[in-house]
This record gives C-alpha cells, structure tokens and sequence, in this order.
C-alpha cells in the first residue's frame, strides 16, 4: 500500500514535470483494495483491470521500474510504451491489463475464465472495475453469462461513489450494488474497502469459493479516491468536507496503527519501510529516465502478430 | 476413393461448406469451439451450424444469450486464454452491439500490451441485402471494420472459399472477421478439395483485357454477370474476387488494372467513405498513369435498406448499372 501511494505520489510529480502526460488516474485512498484482493490470489490466477490501475499491478507483482518506464513512455516500460497509464500488462504476473472502456473488461474476464473451463484449469479470474461500469451493459451482459455458465470470475466492483464527476446516487436507481449483482444468481455482498485486512479476508473467502464452486463470486469494495478522477479534474463536484472525512479513515494509516498496537510493526519499522519504498521508486525514476526509447521504425510492430511468436 | 476425396468432389451449398469447415475445424483443433445466439439447439439462424450440436455437445457448440457484446467479448478472452472460438453474429447490423469489443479489444490488445497478448479468435457475421430483411439486417459494413488495424477481413464469395478460409482464419494469430453474404447461403459450387484457401491474396475470377472490375462477396457474382453481358458487347472484363478485404491485396488489383487501363469497382457498401472508396484512390495513387479513364464505382444507393422487393433491388448494385459503369469508362 505505501509502494502504491508513494508511487503515485511522485507520479503527480512527474506528470507536473510533464515527464508523465496523458491521462493519469490516481488510486490513493483505495490502496486497501489492491493490497487485500492481491494477497488472495494466486500466481496462476488471472487479473482483468481497469484505467485506475497503478495500484492493482504493483500489488500484484508487476515490477515498478517497468510500470513507471511504462509511465514514461519508454520502451523499457510493461507495455513498450504502447499502452501508458491506462493499460499496463504483463504476460509473467497474469495481468491483463488496465482496460480504459468503463466495463470493457468483463466479457475478456468471461472469456478467460470461459477458456479456464473448457480447458480444464482450476484457476480464478479476478475482474476490477467500478460503480461506474454498473450503469453499462456490459456489466449486466457479463454477469449474467458467467453466472448462466458457472464460470470462475470473481468480480471485484471498486465502488467509489463516483463515476468521474456523476455521485452514484444520481446515476444508479439502486445504489446497493451487491444487491443488484445477487439478483444474477451468485453470491454478493459488500465489504469496507478501506479496512485491508477486511477486504483480504472477504477475498480469500470469495476466491475459496470460485475455486471450490468454479461459480463466480461479487464483491462490492466500498472505498473513496482521496484525489480528482484525473490530473484534469478540478474536483468541482465534491465537497472538501466529504474528502476529508474519507481521509480520516486512511487505510495505510488505519494498517499501520493496527500493527503497532498488534505489535506487528514499530515507529522505527515504519519509517525503515518508508525509506525502503523512497528508495524503490526513486531507483524506479532513475531507470526510466535513463531507458531508451522505442524507435520509431518500430511503430508498426505489434498490429499483427506475424513474426512476433505469440504462444 | 478415399471418403475424403468424395466429399471434396461432391458439389455443396455455400451454407454446407461453411458447415463442413466448422466441423473439421472442431474435428482437428479441440481447443476450437463455437459460440453465438441459436448456434446449437436452433442450428444457426441461418442452418449454417445445423447438426453440429448432436455431433460436439453442448460445450463446444454454445448457444449464447442475445448479449453480443459479452459473447464476443468471452470470444476475445477465451481467445487470450488460450481457446480457438469461432464466434457468430447472427447479421452484421447486430455485431454493431459488439463494436466495442472488436475494435477496443480484439483489435488493440497486441499492440497495447506491446506484444504481449493477442486475440486469436474468428468472429463470423451475415452481410449484405437482397433479401427483403429491411433497414436493420441488410447493410454492408464490412468496409468499416476493414478501416481497422489489427483487424483481418475475409469475404468468401464462392463455395471453396467458404469451404477454405476458416481452417486458415483460426491458425492466424490475428483477429479474424469472416462477412457470408446472405444471398449466397443456397448457391452451389465444388469446394474442389479445399480444405484450406489462402487468406491473404485477391483472385481473378475471369481474364479479360478491355477493363478491371473490382467485387468482392456478394457482388462478385453481380460483376461477372455484368461481364457476361460486356462479352456479349465484345468487352472483354478482368474480374477481381477480393476475398480478403484487409489488408487489400494492391498487387493484384494494379496487375490487372496496368493490362486494362481502366477499372470499376462494385461495392454492395454505400458509396460515400466505403471500400470502393479506398480502392479507388488506391488505384490512382498506384496505378494513376495507366489509366485510360477516371476509375468507375457502383453502389449501394445511400438509404437505409429499404423492405419492399422493387425499392431494395434499385437499393443495391445490379448487372445493368455495372455493365453502364464499364461502358462509361471504355467508351
């Protein structure tokens, strides 16, 4: 969690340096989301992720130079510098990256669960998205085919409260989201996304039960962005009171008071892992600034597969 | 003889041929299967996948609810995961619920993820009119798809070729779209042992020297209609099965056009921003000094389908308005 929020923080100023430029969507206050979902996975699993995906591929793996070269644009990066912000993917951790279509992930989760099926893998597939991606289709298509076809999808719906600028309640005629999902036949509920040891074990206990029913599973994560919907967004649409009253409940703060006074962790402790993290996306920054870039006689590569020996 | 020259000998429906390709498709690969709305217990809307379900099950032969979106989507996933879906959409009009899938996904995950993941699946769809389905299932938009990169568009016009393209089309690491002109489900031809047909280049249907016309699916037999009526006029027609829509096989069609200095293309999409469009300018940036005559293009006229038989039949490219297009530019 602090890897995520260190890394974004400096990203913001990166991006105000314009070394970083596009969209960039900041996770700061969901930390606890990635951070206990990830912990409930395993390797083989497979991770399907939205634009606002900085935080699920460093808790799940994905190396932070080659994220934050990713952010630069270099040919070092997760993607070669063809995706950028909103789609980091990586082969080695199952991450299929960050999909920038609200709800456009969740028939490729389907699909790749569909194929865990018919091939004979016991694997999950963990699918983020956001209370926004309640409003499409989509959504509504895809649970409702994974659930009609016993599919191992868990479906991790990161609600917090707004999609962009829109509060849910002016957007969704019934705001229980868990609600809405359980009336497709799986089992739904939500749980405190800012708690990460809570939303750990709901995880765990939802990706039991894929794994044991080969059934899919939703989660309502109900968490809260500290930050603007992107580096554009002026925030007009929210009150200062209503952030700060979300950022009372902090989740690395709530974390890390928890393991001090469990006696997991120490104020020296805490500074040492706060150093390590400086110091890891530190040497992040310097390997990205220092990265090559793709030349631009590769523009063309990776429109067609040929000769690029795809498995 | 071996049963399997039988069969290859045997003439066949374009809607049998395209049944046999799935089948031996399934037959070689299990990690094909097939997946639309009444593919199974229905038989495909149009009879295409008829029998197929008795003969594979209900797992590789999957009847999908009306969700476009989310099927060719699990299509592009299953893909990704390491399945083989041929996935149909029932008409053309209908897989506009799935664009954001096609051209969102499976177009872009290669390269978006730096070569990392790619979408191996084939979509199939029903184009085109000519059969009095109205303004929502007649349409030709195959050319909008083959604006896409990343995309690969194939348009079997003849019974070989729908015999033959679907084996090459699932070993293709790429995105594959496959258009079956609705008309042609009832005609007949020899699949003439094609089992595999390359997926990849243009084929001249007839040689002729006077002028090049251009068709491809449903059109080509409404060019070499038309051709048939120039001979009768001692113009002699090349005439080009596209058959792969993208990437356009330039080589061919400037071959021919360089021999005939002149060319017409006949496209059943509308005229404005189409296919024909493309070959049009392609031909005067390739070929623009062997050109006797501005190059021609017969379309559909720009409305929506319309239903009553009279008003679709002046809709779409006839015989008679190919036949005006080539006496235009050969006068």
């Amino acid at each position: 969690m602090l890897r995520i929020r260190r890394f974004e923080e400096r990203c913001v100023e990166l991006y105000s340096a314009t070394k970083i430029r596009g969209f960039l969507h900041l996770y700061i206050g969901e930390e606890a989301v990635a951070a206990g979902v990830m912990a409930a996975l395993e390797p083989a699993d497979a991770v399907v992720s939205t634009y606002r995906e900085h935080g699920h591929a460093l808790a799940r793996g994905v190396p932070m130079d080659a994220i934050m070269a990713e952010m630069y644009g270099k040919a070092t990066g997760c993607s070669r510098g063809r995706g950028g912000s909103m789609h980091l993917f990586d082969r080695a951790t199952n991450f299929h990256g960050g999909s920038a279509i609200v709800g456009g992930g969740l028939p490729l989760a389907v699909g790749l669960a569909l194929a865990d099926r018919m091939a004979g893998r016991s694997r999950v597939t963990a699918c983020f998205f956001g209370d926004g991606a309640v409003a499409e289709g989509e959504f509504h298509e895809c649970l409702n085919l994974a659930a009609l076809w016993h599919l191992p999808v868990l479906f991790l719906c990161e609600n917090n409260l707004y999609a962009m600028g829109t509060r849910i309640d002016r957007a969704q005629a019934n705001t229980d989201l868990a609600a809405r999902a359980a009336t497709y036949g799986m089992t739904a509920h939500a749980v405190d996304g800012m708690d990460a040891l809570e939303v750990e074990k709901a995880a765990r206990r939802a990706a039991a039960a894929v794994r044991a029913t080969g059934s899919p599973y939703f989660l309502e994560l109900r968490t809260y962005r500290f930050r603007a919907h992107s580096m554009y967004d002026p925030d007009r649409y929210r009150d200062k009171a209503e952030i700060a009253r979300w950022q009372q409940r902090d989740p690395i703060d709530t974390l890390a008071r928890r393991m001090i006074s469990d006696g997991e962790l120490d104020e020296p402790g805490l500074a040492q892992l706060n150093a390590d993290v400086e110091a890891e996306v530190a040497a992040s920054v310097t390997a990205a600034e220092q990265a090559p870039v793709e030349p631009v006689d590769q523009l063309t590569r990776f429109v067609y597969a040929d000769n690029e020996g795809l498995p | 003889m071996t049963p399997a020259t039988a069969t290859a000998q045997a003439e066949l429906t374009y809607r049998e041929a395209v049944r046999e390709a799935i089948r031996d498709a399934m037959r070689r690969d299990e990690r094909v299967f097939l997946m639309g709305e009444d593919v199974g217990q229905y038989g495909g809307a149009f009879g295409v996948s008829l029998g197929l379900l008795e003969e594979f099950g209900a797992d590789r032969i999957r009847d999908t609810p009306l969700s476009e979106s989310a099927f060719v989507g699990a299509g592009i996933g299953a893909a990704m995961g390491g399945m083989r879906p041929i996935v149909e959409i029932m008409t053309v009009n209908f897989s506009l619920l799935a664009l954001d899938q096609i051209l969102n996904n499976a177009a872009t995950l290669l390269h978006m993820s730096g070569g990392q993941f790619g979408a191996p699946l084939v979509i199939r769809m029903t184009t085109g009119g000519g059969r009095q389905l109205a303004a929502q299932h007649s349409h030709s938009l195959e050319g909008w798809y083959a604006h896409i990169p990343g995309l690969r568009i194939l348009s079997p016009a003849t019974v070989a070729d729908a015999r033959g393209m679907l084996w090459p089309a699932l070993r293709c690491p790429d995105p594959v779209l496959i258009f079956e002109h609705g008309s042609l489900y009832n005609a007949t031809g020899s699949p003439a042992g094609h089992d595999s047909a390359d997926i990849t280049t243009a084929a001249i249907r007839r040689t002729g020297s006077d002028v090049t016309i251009v068709a491809y699916g449903g059109t080509l037999g409404t060019a070499l209609t038309a051709a048939d009526r120039l001979a009768e006029q001692s113009i002699s027609a090349d005439v080009i099965d596209l058959r792969v829509l993208r990437p356009l096989d330039d080589a061919t069609i400037m071959e021919s056009v360089r021999r005939t200095h002149r060319a017409v293309v006949v496209d059943e999409g509308w005229r404005s921003g189409s296919l024909s469009a493309e070959i049009a300018a392609r031909i005067t940036e390739q070929a623009f000094y062997d050109l006797d005559a501005p190059v021609g293009r017969v379309c559909s006229a720009e409305v929506p389908m319309p239903y009553a038989a009279h008003l679709e039949q002046a809709a779409l490219p006839q015989p008679g308005a190919v036949v005006d297009a080539v006496r235009a530019v050969v006068a």
